[in-house]
């Protein structure tokens, strides 16, 4: 998901826990208690949550970028204002995202600092092109839609700060979806050129959709830690599932074909099994290598850069006052 | 290149009148005034408030969990606190 490069070896240097605290920590996960930020909490915990949460601060942040392209040249005033809504409430999202990870001990500045580097990951689906209009439409439909379906169960995670701040995003995530979703249905029942315009960005963003989960389960080195800590509570495999089951329909509703031609509807199981995923392309996208991410990392750096006149500015302001304040306060006394 | 931090404020909203103040996130400003501007674009863009505070973060001074056994099991065994601690006859009626 927006977390989907969690599957690399956890670097950081081996703690000895103490046990009774552990095991009065993993007692209080198993009863559904919430871990809050000054609570015991074994060091790989603490680590996998900044990670997790900081890739997904990083990916709605970076995740501006591609849709920010459309709001020129969006069709219409209606279009045009929802679509900055929805870009302003990704940059909250980011935000609300990055304050639940500094209250594990890691500051904004390291945070930023990380992803500007190239140190830390975001989500592969950002490292491609928004060409058409039509893919600000799947965009909302299926990026947005797949990031529902993670974020619901994260509503329920075990630490408290990220689950606060996933029930917030994902009460406002859904009028993401339903404007993607609207914008794909005006295309479907517009003219031949709008409806092939519809179906040529479904063909390009299904696949990257489907990556979105991470790696298939039996290659994803961190699930099973993570589930028994209750921070994830669903595989990679079972949410992508769910997905597929919930947007195969959808896009028939539309009249679209999904491309794939392995997809069929498997009626004893109720499920609908789709073909299989180009995980050297997902490897090399999340490796660097994918159409945008030379071009989305020179935006997010030229935005820092360009933007540190104005924090200076701000902070020595904020310093004059307080002198200021100060000497007129000695002045009084 | 190491900027200086910018100082971390505590967002809290009164959703209506009548209600208190209650936590919602945080956000990183220069000052006061930036903070509450920061705090109603992050915060409210839904018609979440009607009334911002914010609070340097430094300014909080919280209790340690590792004291809650000596803060708040005491309750515990005060019944005596609770209404429903009394025996009153039903005759009586509601007290």
């Amino acid at each position: 998901m927006y977390t989907q490069a969690l599957n690399q070896a956890d670097t950081g240097p081996k703690v000895v826990e103490d046990a009774e605290k552990l095991a009065r920590f993993e007692a209080k996960i198993d009863a559904e208690e919430r871990i809050e930020p000054n609570d015991w909490m074994p060091e790989a915990y603490r680590r996998t949550l900044v990670r997790q949460i900081s890739q997904h601060a990083h990916s709605e942040i970076v995740g501006m970028l591609p849709e920010g392209n459309w709001i020129t040249r969006a069709p219409t005033l209606r279009r045009k204002a929802a679509l900055i809504a929805k870009v302003q409430d990704e940059g909250g999202h980011g935000l609300y995202l990055y304050s639940a990870a500094e209250t594990l001990g890691v500051s904004r500045e390291e945070l930023i600092d990380q992803l500007l580097s190239g140190r830390a990951k975001y989500s592969s689906i950002f490292n491609y092109p928004t060409l058409t209009w039509a893919d600000i439409g799947c965009i909302g439909w299926l990026v947005d839609g797949a990031a529902i379906m993670n974020q619901i169960p994260l509503c329920r995670t075990s630490y408290g700060p990220y689950a606060r701040a996933m029930i917030r995003i994902c009460k406002e995530e859904s009028f993401h979806q339903r404007q993607g979703y609207e914008i794909m249905l005006t295309l479907c029942r517009g003219s031949a050129d709008q409806k092939a315009m519809a179906q040529d960005a479904l063909n390009r963003w299904w696949w990257p959709a489907l990556m979105m989960f991470g790696p298939p389960d039996a290659q994803s080195v961190h699930t099973e830690q993570s589930m028994r800590w209750k921070i994830k509570r669903f595989t990679n495999d079972a949410l992508r599932q769910q997905f597929v089951d919930a947007t195969v329909p959808q896009a028939h509703f539309l009249g679209l074909t999904i491309p794939d031609p392995d997809l069929r509807y498997d009626g004893a199981s109720g499920h609908w099994r789709f073909g299989a995923i180009d995980w050297e392309e997902f490897r090399q996208v999340l490796a660097g290598n994918g159409p945008c991410n030379r071009e989305r990392m020179e935006a997010r750096r030229r935005a820092h850069e360009d933007g540190a006149w104005v924090r200076e500015a701000a902070l020595a302001h904020a310093a004059k006052r307080r002198a200021r304040a100060a000497i007129a306060k000695v002045a009084a006394e | 290149m190491t900027e200086p931090k910018m100082p971390l404020w505590e967002v809290f909203i009164r959703a209506r009148s009548g209600l208190a103040h209650r936590h919602v996130g945080s956000v990183h400003a220069a000052d006061a005034e930036m903070a509450l501007q920061a705090a109603r674009d992050t915060y409210t863009r839904r018609g979440e408030g009607l009334s911002i505070w914010v609070v340097p973060s430094a300014a909080i001074t919280a209790s340690d969990p590792a004291d809650k056994d000596s803060l708040f099991e005491p309750t515990a065994s005060k019944p005596y606190r609770h209404p429903t601690f009394y025996d009153i006859p039903p005759e009586v009626g509601h007290m």
